[in-house]
């Protein structure tokens, strides 16, 4: 049975702290719609987020929620899904929360190819302290703390995220957002550790500083960047200068930590300890 | 290592704390390889699965913090064990935990500090990290065993209170607590009182996750029970949700330093050794305490009438306790491997009422009990 999305809210911690424009609430409405597609009991949902305006997702959804320390929403979800492998657990973090101070965790968490979905939600830029580039600022760009034009090379979390072990890799945008519903519900649905990187806009923080001063126009911007995976291979190098792919980047199948560790107490259980 | 219970075993102190949080009905460890800890991740990889337990290595001391807190809210009673700059890097996550109410206990294997120290050598230099190391308004509930046999009994009560008062709990150990051997038995599990975390007695719809019992503790429903609600570092409300309200901020901070300070007594353990009529007091904890049990021996021999107070509850502090002691003595001296941290606590607690000195020795170097002795009979003198 289809629903509204109202039924996976907490109405009372409404008002929501974002801003007008902001993609956060697209993201949270392309979350609950994939949840709602694939029928979920919320009893067995459990969200976790880091510090940051997308992480404060998890106050506002009706499931067993955890708002936790920046970065750390990783080793968290972690000892949750080890501890009861029966509830599906999400994670959601932004750019900086992800890829900065949590960027160890994030490739651990791969490595270990544990059965949680990441949704990093990647403005660019740390919008809930005003502005300050982060490890997914594009170079060149511009950022209360890169006045003059960011000079780091930005991550590629589809790379990273990939070449960490993970089991299932995409990026989608708060712009396309049919597709959007569709990559993470193929996240929510992987056995293993499954990642969804969605550009989104920060008309205040993000685009303020960078030319872009409403949120139409940064829409338009995502719009205008993003290039499927199919006609990203045949761009030349000059071509993919400014624009990024969309898509699904990785889906295979192999062995899940919470598995793997049942089959260690298997073993446990089956020899004498010390023998 | 070949049976779990029941036995007189040669422990070590660090397998002890394995056996004990075993005991107490731990199933979860999370936790990153560290001198002179590492035992206890040792001991739980192996005995945790065979149990049905759950082990994870963590990337790093933060995430391993993280874990055990997770771990705690989805039903397993969870534990950690480091030493000084794996506590340090815990600071972070053990504030959540207080903040949330989290049940769980880190186990600080201390060596001497600052930063990287002296890893294979003793230090007590962590009493004050234990109590404020993290940031803002807060309590804790610290234990420091001073033999092998105290490690198993206090890791079972560190579990135990974590679950009672909803609260994280530290064991401070030691170098030479955590790596000597000595006789213990062990109990029977039927021999081990076992706490639980109150579970909600109302329905999911009306369950507040931070509404106080009479006892300032909330009963506390574990992720996948059918209650969904939310856990934030913020300051939150009854519900868990994020406050700036002022009355609820003041109320909520109140309660989680009160529901451990008006329960003090509950959660203090001493021993008192030789105080009957003595003039002299010291005031020790951890392996310390045993130089100070041999330098009242060796005191008395000598017709002195020296004292020993054994800290094995250090934080919260029991100053009823101590002050109760400076009322019936003339001097009191806290020795200490570190340059006087408990001694502040004592003073305090003392308030005028007797003469407080420290001994202290900072160089990786146990404190032997002549040298207490000797402390003792340069007071003597100077009266």
């Amino acid at each position: 049975m289809k629903r509204d999305i109202e039924y996976y809210l907490r109405r009372e911690a409404f008002p929501h702290i974002w801003c007008a424009g902001c993609g956060n609430g697209i993201v949270l409405g392309a979350i609950l719609r994939a949840i709602d597609d694939l029928q979920w009991d919320k009893n067995e949902i459990a969200m976790i987020s880091g510090i940051g305006c997308s992480s404060r997702i998890t106050g506002y959804v009706d499931f067993c929620t955890m708002n936790t320390t920046h970065g750390r929403a990783l080793p968290f979800a972690t000892g949750i899904k080890m501890a009861n492998p029966e509830m599906k657990v999400i994670v959601v973090m932004g750019d900086g929360d992800c890829s900065a101070i949590g960027g160890n965790h994030f490739i651990h968490a791969a490595r270990r190819n544990i059965d949680l979905t990441a949704i990093i939600v990647n403005n660019m830029i740390y919008g809930m302290t005003g502005g300050q580039y982060s490890p997914l600022t594009p170079s060149g760009r511009f950022g209360t703390t890169a006045p003059y034009g960011n000079i780091d090379q930005s991550f590629d979390l589809v790379k990273l995220a990939t070449a960490a072990g993970a089991s299932y890799v995409a990026r989608g945008t708060v712009y396309h957002i049919r597709p959007l519903i569709s990559l993470i519900k193929k996240a929510f649905n992987k056995k293993g550790f499954s990642v969804v990187e969605i550009i989104s806009d920060c008309p205040i923080s993000y685009g303020k500083m960078n030319r872009m001063q409403s949120a139409p126009e940064m829409l338009k911007w995502i719009r205008d960047s993003a290039v499927s995976s199919k006609v990203w291979e045949n761009l030349s190098e000059e071509e993919k200068k400014d624009k990024y792919v969309i898509g699904e980047f990785l889906d295979v199948e192999k062995p899940e930590y919470t598995e793997l560790y049942a089959m260690v107490v298997e073993r446990a259980q089956k020899l004498e300890v010390g023998k | 290592m070949s049976k779990l219970k029941g036995d007189i075993e040669l422990l070590q102190g660090n397998e002890a704390c394995v056996r004990g949080a075993l005991l107490a009905g731990v199933r979860f460890f999370a936790g990153y390889p560290i001198t002179p800890s590492s035992e206890i991740a040792e001991g739980m990889a192996r005995l945790l699965p065979r149990l049905g337990g759950k082990f994870l290595q963590m990337e790093d001391e933060i995430a391993s913090m993280a874990a055990v807190i997770g771990a705690s809210i989805a039903g397993l009673k969870s534990i950690t064990a480091t030493s000084g700059p794996g506590f340090t890097l815990k600071q972070e996550n053990l504030g959540f935990a207080i903040l949330n109410e989290i049940p769980c206990v880190i186990v600080d294997a201390q060596r001497g500090g600052p930063s990287t120290g002296l890893p294979t050598a003793p230090a007590q230099g962590d009493m004050m990290q234990a109590r404020w190391g993290t940031h803002g308004d807060h309590s804790i509930i610290a234990l420091a065993p001073s033999t092998v046999n105290e490690v198993l009994f206090l890791t079972i009560r560190a579990v135990n209170l974590s679950e009672k008062y909803r609260t994280p709990v530290i064991l401070l150990l030691d170098e030479v607590i955590a790596h000597m051997r000595e006789k213990v038995r062990l109990p029977l599990p039927e021999e081990v009182e076992i706490i639980n975390r109150k579970k909600p007695t109302v329905s999911p719809e009306e369950y507040l996750p931070f509404k106080p019992e009479q006892d300032g503790v909330p009963p506390m429903a574990n992720f996948g029970e059918g209650y969904r609600y939310h856990f934030t570092g913020l300051i939150h409300n009854q519900k868990g949700l994020p406050t700036t309200d002022p009355q609820e901020i003041d109320s909520l901070i109140r309660r989680i330093n009160d529901k451990i300070q008006a329960n003090i007594k509950d959660i203090t353990f001493l021993e008192n050794y030789s105080l009957d009529e003595a003039r002299i007091a010291l005031v020790a904890y951890g392996s310390v305490a045993r130089a100070a049990e041999g330098a009242v021996k060796l005191a008395r021999e000598k017709g002195l009438k020296v004292g020993l107070l054994k800290l094995l509850t250090v934080w919260p502090f029991p100053s009823e306790e101590v002050n109760r002691l400076a009322q019936q003595v003339d001097l009191i001296v806290v020795p200490e491997m570190n340059l006087g941290q408990m001694v502040l606590a004592v003073e305090r607690a003392v308030g005028g009422k007797c003469k407080v000195v420290s001994y202290s020795r900072v160089d990786g170097e146990l404190i032997t009990p002549l040298e207490i002795l000797e402390k003792v009979e340069e007071e003597i003198i100077k009266k």
